[in-house]
C-alpha cells in the first residue's frame, strides 16, 4: 500500500481530501469506461485485422510466386522496361475518426485511370504471359492492403491508448482513492479526539472556576 | 493528398509500381532506416515494408508507432513469410489487453 503521506489535520484539509476522492471516484468510473467500451472496439478491429492480414500475405506470396516464374521466362532488362513507366497512379485521402478520443486514420483511395483494373504498364509484345498474370493477382490484392494498412495503424493506436487507459484506471483505483480515503479517515479521528480533549478541558476549568467561587473543598473540610 | 510506399529488397517490391505504389528498393538495412525516415516525413501515409527489412531496422518502425500517419505496414518479401507481421499483431493484443486472448487457439 501506498507510503503514509503526513497530511495536516485540520478541516480545511478534510473538505480537500474529500473533494479529491469524489473527483478520483468520478475519474475513475468514467476511464473505466473508457477502457471497456475501446477493449470493445479494438478486439473487433484485431480480429478484422488478423483476418485481413492473412488475406495480404496469401495473396502477396501467390504474387511473388507468380512474378519469380515471370522473370524466369523474361530477362531482367525487359521486366525493368516493362516497369519503367508505370500507367497506374493511386492517390491517397486521409481522413481521421474519432473512435473513443483515439483519432484513427481512414484512407480513401482514388486511382489516376478510370479503370482500376487498367494496370499493365507495357504492351504485350515482349512480355511472357505468366508477367500478366502476375500483375493481376497483386492488383487483386491492393483493396485489401490498403484496408489493412487503416485497421492496423488503428489498432496500434488504439492498444497503446488502451494500454495508457488501464494504467490510470489503476491507478486511481489502487493508489488515488485509498490513499484519499485513508486521509480522511485519519482526519476525521484526529479531529474528533481534538474535541473530545477540548471538552475535557472545559470541564475541568468549569470545574475549577466554581471550586474557586465556592470553595467545596474547605466547606467540607470545615464540616 | 497524400502516396503509398513501399520499401524493401528490389526483389520482392518492384511489382508493385504496376499498381501506382512508389516503391524504394534499398540495399541494406542502414540505407533501409534513412529511407524510412525519410518517406514518414514526406507525404507518404502508408509506407509497406518487407518483414524482412521491419526485422533489422525495428527501433526506426518504432517510432512511428504512435504517431497517426504514417502506418508502416509488414508484407511478406519475395524470400517467404516470416511471420513477422502476425507476430506484431499478437504483440498489440498483448499489450492491449494483458494476455493474448485470440491468437492462442
Amino acid at each position: 500500500m501506498a507510503t503514509k503521506k503526513q497530511v495536516n489535520p485540520t478541516r480545511m484539509e478534510l473538505t480537500k481530501q474529500k473533494k479529491k476522492l469524489a473527483t478520483a471516484v468520478r475519474g475513475h468510473k468514467l476511464l473505466k469506461d473508457k477502457r471497456d467500451e475501446l477493449m470493445r472496439q479494438f478486439l473487433e478491429l484485431v480480429r478484422e485485422n488478423r483476418a485481413l492480414r492473412e488475406r495480404v500475405e496469401a495473396g502477396i506470396l501467390r504474387a511473388n510466386k507468380d512474378f519469380v516464374l515471370a522473370r524466369a521466362g523474361m530477362d531482367d532488362e525487359a521486366v525493368n522496361a516493362a516497369f519503367m513507366a508505370p500507367k497506374q497512379n493511386v492517390q491517397l485521402e486521409a481522413d481521421s475518426r474519432n473512435v473513443m478520443s483515439v483519432d484513427v486514420p481512414v484512407f480513401r483511395f482514388r486511382t489516376r485511370t478510370a479503370d482500376e483494373n487498367d494496370i499493365y504498364s507495357y504492351g504485350y509484345a515482349f512480355t511472357s504471359s505468366d508477367l500478366d498474370g502476375a500483375v493481376t493477382s497483386l492488383s487483386s490484392v491492393l483493396q485489401d492492403m490498403l484496408k489493412l494498412a487503416e485497421v492496423e495503424k488503428s489498432c496500434q493506436l488504439m492498444a497503446s491508448e488502451i494500454e495508457k487507459t488501464r494504467r490510470r484506471v489503476n491507478a486511481l483505483e489502487h493508489v488515488m482513492i485509498p490513499e484519499a480515503q485513508e486521509n480522511i479517515k485519519y482526519i476525521q479521528m484526529k479531529l474528533d479526539e481534538n474535541e473530545r480533549s477540548t471538552q475535557i478541558r472545559l470541564m475541568k476549568v468549569k470545574d475549577m472556576m466554581l471550586e474557586e467561587t465556592h470553595h467545596y473543598k474547605e466547606k467540607m473540610g470545615y464540616e | 493528398m497524400y502516396k503509398i510506399a513501399v520499401i524493401g529488397d528490389r526483389d520482392s517490391i518492384y511489382g508493385f509500381a504496376t499498381l501506382g505504389l512508389d516503391t524504394f528498393p534499398v540495399l541494406n538495412a542502414e540505407e533501409g532506416a534513412r529511407k524510412l525516415d525519410e518517406l514518414a516525413h514526406s507525404e507518404y501515409a502508408i509506407i509497406y515494408i518487407t518483414e524482412q527489412l521491419q526485422g533489422r531496422i525495428s527501433s526506426t518502425v518504432e517510432k512511428y508507432r504512435d504517431q497517426q500517419l504514417p502506418a508502416i505496414i509488414p508484407i511478406p518479401g519475395v524470400n517467404g513469410n516470416t511471420g513477422n507481421g502476425m507476430a506484431a499483431v499478437k504483440r498489440l493484443v498483448e499489450q492491449a489487453v494483458g494476455s493474448d486472448i485470440i491468437f492462442n487457439n
